[in-house]
């Protein structure tokens, strides 16, 4: 395999998905595909030859003729502020990829599919979710997402709609700090009760994916054993400092 | 590419000399200790854990956790650099030379690579070389602490001078070879050797 080279793509949307999270939608020139679950190197170069580099996870299907990655803004970041907020279409981004050969999944690697996220860690489930939709449908999937209020949901209403199609993929929503009146859905943090309400019974052997911060990536994975899911299915992605050094 | 700029795009972050000379290229400086793992944390009941030396050593060897703290202690001060780009300079590490454990097992001259193996499944590759001379530890605390869970306890291979994704969290044991086994990084898309000076993140890098 060849080096990954350094390309330039270009911005041909900038779509707001909620106040803190943006989808950049990319056009790249000579693309060979990604896996959902995938991410890409962002490369950014200010005129004094200064650069930052960060990942991103790929929030789009393989499918499309573009990717999409899915940007929060960290205040206190360096790139993150840069992409939500500055980067517009027609402007160019430096990325190499995709990276990444473990936090994948095809229909081919079967199922059924249990998806945990946390905030933002939607976005390589999202990938996930929109390839299974358009290729593999006879794979049941089961996303249980976790935000901190409504609003703070990403990709609310095309979950809202895949969820509708009746085509084996349920999503469940978990609001952890504020829930609109009427709420019916979970309003507390994901725990062990919830992954065995949700997700699948360990002897149904469900591939799982769980992606988000620190604090409910391990919670979560660690539920997951604790329920008799064998820790080989369970692929883990997180991102964030774990605040205590 | 040479050349390109990132319109509108301007430094957010300060970075001290001190703190630039000691980033390889590519890195930022991370207050934190942030968690990288590929699947759930195992957990490894201390009577039960053991360490091992085996493969191309004259004598294969297993300590218990009293016996490896019987060991002579040695530990690390400096910086650490994880692929995901952060580096975390400044920190500290203690637990035993991984030169005071192979001299235990005493490699085979034909002995050139050694594989860490791991609760949990885990293994990453290594050149000999880069695991002698002072350059490597099995550690068990962290910053004057046990080592959590999360970051690689009970014991972590450490490997500072290569992205953090050699030092091995949870770590079994190291198994000499007479050739290179590209662990499970590396078998991903990862770069064989990993030093991040030379940037060597992925394949072809």
């Amino acid at each position: 395999m060849g080096r990954l080279s350094w390309r330039l793509a270009n911005v041909v949307e900038v779509r707001p998905e909620t106040a803190r999270v943006v989808t950049l939608a990319l056009e790249v020139p000579v693309w060979d595909g990604h896996l959902p679950g995938q991410h890409v190197d962002v490369r950014l170069t200010a005129e004094d030859g200064y650069r930052a580099e960060r990942a991103y996870s790929i929030a789009s299907s393989p499918d499309g003729g573009r990717i999409e990655l899915a940007v929060e803004r960290l205040e206190d970041g360096e790139v993150s502020p840069y992409l939500a907020g500055e980067l517009r279409p027609g402007d160019q981004l430096e990325l190499r990829g995709p990276v990444g050969g473990y936090f994948v999944w095809e229909p081919g690697r079967g199922g059924p599919l249990l998806l945990v996220a946390g905030g933002s860690g939607v976005a390589p489930l999202m990938a996930m979710v929109r390839y299974r939709a358009a290729t593999g449908r006879e794979v049941p999937a089961r996303l249980l997402y976790s935000s901190r209020t409504e609003e703070d949901v990403i990709f609310r209403e095309e979950l809202d709609r895949l969820a509708d199609a009746g085509d084996g993929l349920t999503v469940t929503h978990a609001l952890t700090r504020a829930q609109p009146p009427g709420w019916a859905g979970y309003a507390r943090r994901i725990d062990a009760v919830m992954l065995e309400e949700v997700g699948w019974r360990p002897g149904e052997r469900p591939l799982i994916y769980v992606c988000g911060p620190t604090r409910l990536v391990e919670a979560v994975a660690g539920d997951l054993v604790a329920l008799g899911h064998d820790p080989v299915r369970v692929k883990t992605e997180r991102f964030g400092p774990t605040g205590v050094p | 590419m040479g050349g390109f700029v990132s319109r509108g795009f301007r430094r957010r972050r300060r970075t001290t000399t001190d703190q630039a000379t000691r980033l390889p290229p590519g890195q930022y400086v991370e207050p934190g200790f942030p968690v990288l793992s590929a699947g759930p944390t195992p957990r490894v009941d201390l009577k039960e854990w053991r360490f091992k030396v085996e493969g191309l050593v004259k004598t294969p060897r297993e300590w218990t956790w009293e016996e490896i703290h019987d060991l002579r202690g040695s530990s690390f001060e400096g910086d650490i650099h994880c692929v995901t780009r952060w580096s975390k300079l400044g920190t500290s590490f203690a637990g035993v030379s991984v030169d005071t454990l192979l001299d235990a097992a005493e490699p085979r001259p034909e002995a050139t690579h050694v594989v860490a193996f791991c609760y949990g499944g885990y293994t990453t590759n290594l050149p000999l070389e880069d695991v002698r001379g002072g350059k490597a530890w099995v550690v068990w605390d962290h910053e004057g602490r046990p080592l959590p869970p999360e970051h690689g306890g009970p014991a972590r291979l450490l490997v500072p001078h290569l992205y953090f994704w050699k030092s091995a969290k949870w770590l079994n044991g190291l198994r000499l070879l007479d050739h290179d086994a590209p662990g499970f990084w590396e078998s991903l898309g990862y770069h064989n050797h990993g030093d991040p000076w030379r940037e060597e993140r992925y394949w072809g890098d």
